[in-house]
Formats: C-alpha cells, sequence, structure tokens
C-alpha cells in the first residue's frame, strides 16, 4: 500500500530537539483527527526512539536523527526512526523490559514502551552502521463532522 | 526551569509541571535530590498534576528518588497522575512499589 502523505525531518542528536520531533510527527498526524490518548502514544513512542538514538546510538558525539512518518488510506501511521550510529548487538536483549545499557537513571523501558502504545514495531540494526525503528498505529475513524 | 518544592510537616512536595523527557530529566533529579540531601524528610511526594507530557524518563527520576528516599528510611508517593502517565507507570510496575496514591489519579475529560 502507498502512503498518502508522508513527512521527513531530520536533526542532530541534542537532547533539546526530543521534544521538537516529538509534537513535529504529532502535528502531521493530527491530520487524521486522532484521539488525545492516540496522540500522546505517539508522542510518547517517538519520544523513546528518538532518546535512544541520543543516549545509546551515538552516546558522546552528535549524529543525525532522521524521521519518517507516512499516513496510509486505512488510517495507519507509519514511523521511521533511523540513525547512523553505533547498532545494537544483540536487539532481542534490548528489548527486553528493564534491559539497559546505560548508566545513569534510564529505566530500560523505551522498547517495551513503543511496543504496547504502538501497533507493531520493528527493529532493525547493524553494529557500526545504525538502528532503523519501525513502528506502526492504526488509529480508530472517526466519523465526518 | 520553575520547580516548586514545598516542604511541611516533615513532607517534601515536589509540583512537577510541563514536559518530563530525558532532556529535562538530569535537572529536575539534581533539584529534588538537593532537597533530600537538605531536608531528609520522612516522606516525599510528587505531585504529577501539570505534567503535560512524560516518557520513560519519568520513570528513572520516580524509581531514582524510590531509591534515594528507602536510603535515608523515607517513603516515596507520587500523586495526581493522568491517565497517560499512570499507563507508562504501570508498564514499569511501580504499582507493585504501591507509590502510587490510591485513588489520585486525576480523570481528564478527552
Amino acid at each position: 500500500m502507498k502512503p498518502i502523505n508522508e513527512m521527513k525531518i531530520s536533526f542532530p542528536s541534542r537532547s533539546s530537539n526530543e521534544s521538537f520531533s516529538r509534537v513535529s510527527v504529532a502535528a502531521f498526524v493530527a491530520q487524521l483527527d486522532p484521539t488525545l490518548d492516540e496522540l500522546a502514544d505517539i508522542k510518547t513512542a517517538v519520544s523513546e526512539a528518538v532518546t535512544n538514538c541520543i543516549v545509546h546510538a551515538y552516546k558522546e558525539k552528535i549524529g543525525m536523527v532522521y524521521i519518517t512518518t507516512s499516513i496510509y488510506p486505512d488510517g495507519r501511521v507509519r514511523i521511521k526512526v533511523k540513525d547512523k550510529g553505533c547498532g545494537i548487538e544483540d536487539i532481542e536483549q534490548a528489548m527486553e523490559p528493564l534491559f539497559t545499557t546505560a548508566a545513569g537513571e534510564r529505566a530500560g523501558l523505551g522498547f517495551a514502551v513503543m511496543q504496547s502504545f504502538m501497533n507493531k514495531l520493528k527493529v532493525y540494526s547493524k553494529v557500526g552502521k545504525g538502528t532503523t525503528v519501525i513502528m506502526e498505529k492504526k488509529l480508530t475513524p472517526r466519523e465526518n463532522g | 526551569m520553575d520547580l516548586k518544592i514545598e516542604s511541611k510537616d516533615n513532607a517534601v512536595t515536589v509540583y512537577l509541571t510541563g514536559e518530563i523527557d530525558h532532556h529535562r530529566a538530569a535537572d529536575i533529579r539534581e533539584k529534588i535530590d538537593m532537597a533530600i540531601e537538605r531536608i531528609r524528610p520522612p516522606m516525599l511526594y510528587l505531585d504529577f498534576g501539570g505534567v503535560t507530557f512524560m516518557d520513560s524518563s519519568g520513570i528513572g527520576l520516580v524509581m531514582g528518588r524510590y531509591r534515594a528516599m528507602q536510603l535515608i528510611g523515607g517513603k516515596l508517593i507520587v500523586r495526581n497522575i493522568n491517565p497517560q502517565i499512570k499507563k507508562i507507570m504501570r508498564l514499569a510496575g511501580l504499582e507493585k512499589l504501591s507509590v502510587m496514591e490510591k485513588g489520585g489519579v486525576t480523570n481528564e475529560a478527552n
């Protein structure tokens, strides 16, 4: 199925861009008239994916984060968050709730949140090349007023 | 950023506002920990009433303060959490720590 609308943004992996990225995606998705809950779910999932790029993929350095958001005729939203960072050695382990390699106070819940707040989640990664997270959410159709 | 911290009757209440993400968590953490260290209260309330967005960084924040309060023999309670924040806290299993105030959920109209 081909998307009926699409947007792309890219930005350096600075934590000050976390808010920008989730708000941008939410603003684009707003044309589907999502519920506030759906919008909050999407913002949270994007925030987790982008934070992963900042905290894990690029760690101490700054690299680019690429987001593509696509809207499909059946009301599906597909969000791709891509980085060219260090990559994940063991994706399965990384996706386990509470697993984290980060120092400090990361809860290790990033993927668990993406998984539970979105309908679909796929993670592709290559060590030294980067990681791509693709998530989908089907929005409830609303009656046209 | 502004963080209202109130100390009254052996309890410290922190009124969190705005968006809690990885970008802001470090600053919030530092301010709360300074208050804990200075006052060493038996009770710490984290009030989420003014929070408009929170991702799993907020969980790290709560868990870290839970441990900090345990270290000084105190307790932590989170209150005024909206349904979206409650969803993340549940996912993290915070209910098992019984830090979520009963009946403290704000019911926001959608």
